[in-house]
């Protein structure tokens, strides 16, 4: 009985107040619709990112007469001592040739044989690290050039320009969007707060009245609350079906072609609808039952 | 103990008497009220009222009429002094209680204070479902209380489409739905013509007559001498007069 009467006082909130309330159900409509389009793009971008951050590796280059054993040792070395180093992969010198040479035939034709030494590619657990991880592997010797760890290591490499080119721009890529993410959340709290309190606000007299005649802060409240909960579901629904349609009509079909919309770390589509459903309700909801504290103290 | 050091001039029976057998429905101690702004809206205030009065608080705008009606329903909490309703000593309420509280306290409003987008009918069950009757509760008193306040035909309008008087009915039928021991009306004829003034006096006067407790404050004269009942008159926050039968001035 009590829920049932606190459900039918929120829809006939709603439906005296026609106005406020579809204002309230456009705002959570068009603020929900512009964070589903936009989490996925960070997502996707951050994805990207991260992908490109992965390309980044030391190479340890042996030297032309190590042995298998001294490849062993090194590697041992690495993957026990080296802090900060993920994988270890050994490339051989026939391999290496193939793929430079794939990249660059005539040269390497011009070449004739093959000048390049036994690799082993470390890639480190966070691309950050590769600094500390060359350090290691090569600390700088006090007359400013480096010397290597072990003998059998010839020269150990980073491609220092592109490491650090891809360093800062993916972390100002990453910043960017966190930055927006969090700025475009913020806006939209606010703006359905905002809302909400107008609308409360038109009727705070009623709340006054409900006071008056004896009525609890909860018994008042509660309708607002389910109030905010019926907006949130209403306006969130639509924007996720208007989602789904634009998923279903514009992206998917386009995915194919593009890399970046079907990266793997974006989201599932189920996951996100469920977010966002549940942040516009529990926001709506939160922000009737919050914003309703001063007209209360009656 | 001495009642008050400035004892109002009272007529035999209704002599402060703060330790008599029979508890005062309201009994106001020393009262004073000191607003933010500085002004007393109440000076050490000293009355009692007992059940089954009708008594008038009677003085010009500003006097403090509405100050005590605002201290009565707790609206506001006196800077000194005690007061008591039907017992309870209303320093002691806390703030969530203050809605319990309210319910054995019927108030009627100048301004009548209904709910806009409810219709008759649902204005007084509203004061029901505070309490948590139960629907066929509402369903019984509802129907009763407006038949008694006269308005059987108009159930299901809205307050917009009823006339000033009209809407004081439905008011006082919502204060009183519950039965209260204690209706207050702050003004309650303000808002209205002198003849419409009659009816809800009137109507005020049945409740009385059913061995509930009203107090009236009015700057109404012509309502106050007609009626020949208890008087309490305020000035500048002081109770400067209070007459067992008493005319306006």
């Amino acid at each position: 009985m009590r829920l049932g009467f606190f459900v039918r006082e929120a829809v006939r909130a709603l439906r005296r107040n026609a106005v406020p309330s579809f204002a309230a159900v456009a705002t959570v409509l068009v603020t929900v619709l512009v964070l589903g389009v936009f989490i996925p793009v960070v997502q996707a971008t951050t994805g990207a990112a991260n992908e490109i951050r992965a390309k980044v590796v030391v190479d340890v280059y042996l030297e032309p007469d190590a042995t298998v054993a001294d490849r062993e040792r090194i590697t041992q070395i690495i993957e026990t001592e080296a802090p900060a180093a993920g994988r270890v992969q050994f490339i051989s010198k026939e391999q290496a040739y193939r793929e430079e040479r794939a990249r660059n035939p005539e040269a390497y034709d011009l070449l004739g044989a093959n000048p390049l030494p036994d690799t082993l590619r470390v890639i480190p657990e966070d691309p950050a690290d590769v600094d500390e991880l060359r350090t290691f592997l090569a600390p700088e010797s006090p007359s400013g050039g480096r010397t290597v760890i072990d003998p059998a290591i010839d020269e150990v490499r980073n491609r220092e320009e592109d490491t650090n080119k891809i360093l800062s721009a993916t972390h100002v890529v990453k910043l960017t969007m966190g930055l927006l993410a969090v700025l475009l959340v913020l806006a939209s709290v606010l703006l359905i707060a905002n809302t909400i309190r107008l609308s409360l606000y038109a009727r705070r007299r009623e709340v006054e009245v409900m006071k008056l005649v004896g009525a609890t802060d909860w018994f008042i409240r509660w309708p607002f609350v389910i109030e905010g909960v019926l907006v949130g579901a209403l306006g969130g629904t639509l924007a996720v079906l208007s989602l789904a349609v634009v998923k279903v009509a514009l992206v998917d079909p386009l995915a194919a072609d593009f890399a970046l919309i079907a990266a793997p770390e974006t989201m599932h589509f189920g996951v996100l609808v469920a977010v966002l459903l549940g942040a516009s309700i529990g926001v709506s909801a939160l922000g009737s039952g919050l914003s309703l504290r001063r007209f209360l103290r009656v | 103990m001495a009642a008050t050091a400035r004892p109002p001039r009272t007529h035999g029976e209704t002599v402060a008497a703060p330790l008599s057998t029979a508890p005062a429905v309201i009994e106001f101690r020393e009262v004073t009220k000191r607003y933010e702004s500085g002004d007393f809206g109440l000076l050490d205030a000293s009355f009692a009222v007992h059940p089954g009065e009708f008594a008038f608080v009677v003085g010009a705008s500003g006097s403090g009429k509405s100050t005590i009606m605002r201290l009565l329903i707790k609206e506001i909490d006196p800077t000194s002094g005690a007061i008591r309703v039907a017992g309870r000593d209303l320093g002691a309420i806390t703030r969530k209680k203050v809605p319990y509280y309210r319910r054995n306290v019927g108030v009627v409003f100048q301004d009548f204070k209904l709910l806009p987008n409810r219709t008759v009918y649902d204005n007084v069950a509203y004061a029901l479902q505070v309490t948590g009757g139960t629907r066929r509760e509402i369903r019984q008193k509802v129907p009763d209380i407006l038949r008694l306040t006269g308005l059987a035909t108009k159930l299901h309008n809205y307050p917009d489409q009823l006339s000033g008087g009209e809407q004081q009915r439905v008011s006082v039928a919502r204060a009183f739905v519950n039965h209260p021991p204690l209706l207050l009306a702050d003004e309650p004829t303000g808002n209205l013509d002198p003849e419409t003034s009659i009816g809800i006096m009137q109507l005020l006067y049945r409740i009385n007559r059913t061995g509930t407790t009203v107090v009236v404050a009015t700057h109404d004269a012509h309502m106050v001498d007609r009626m020949r009942r208890r008087v309490i008159e305020v000035r500048k926050g002081r109770i400067v007069r209070d007459e067992r039968v008493g005319r306006y001035e």
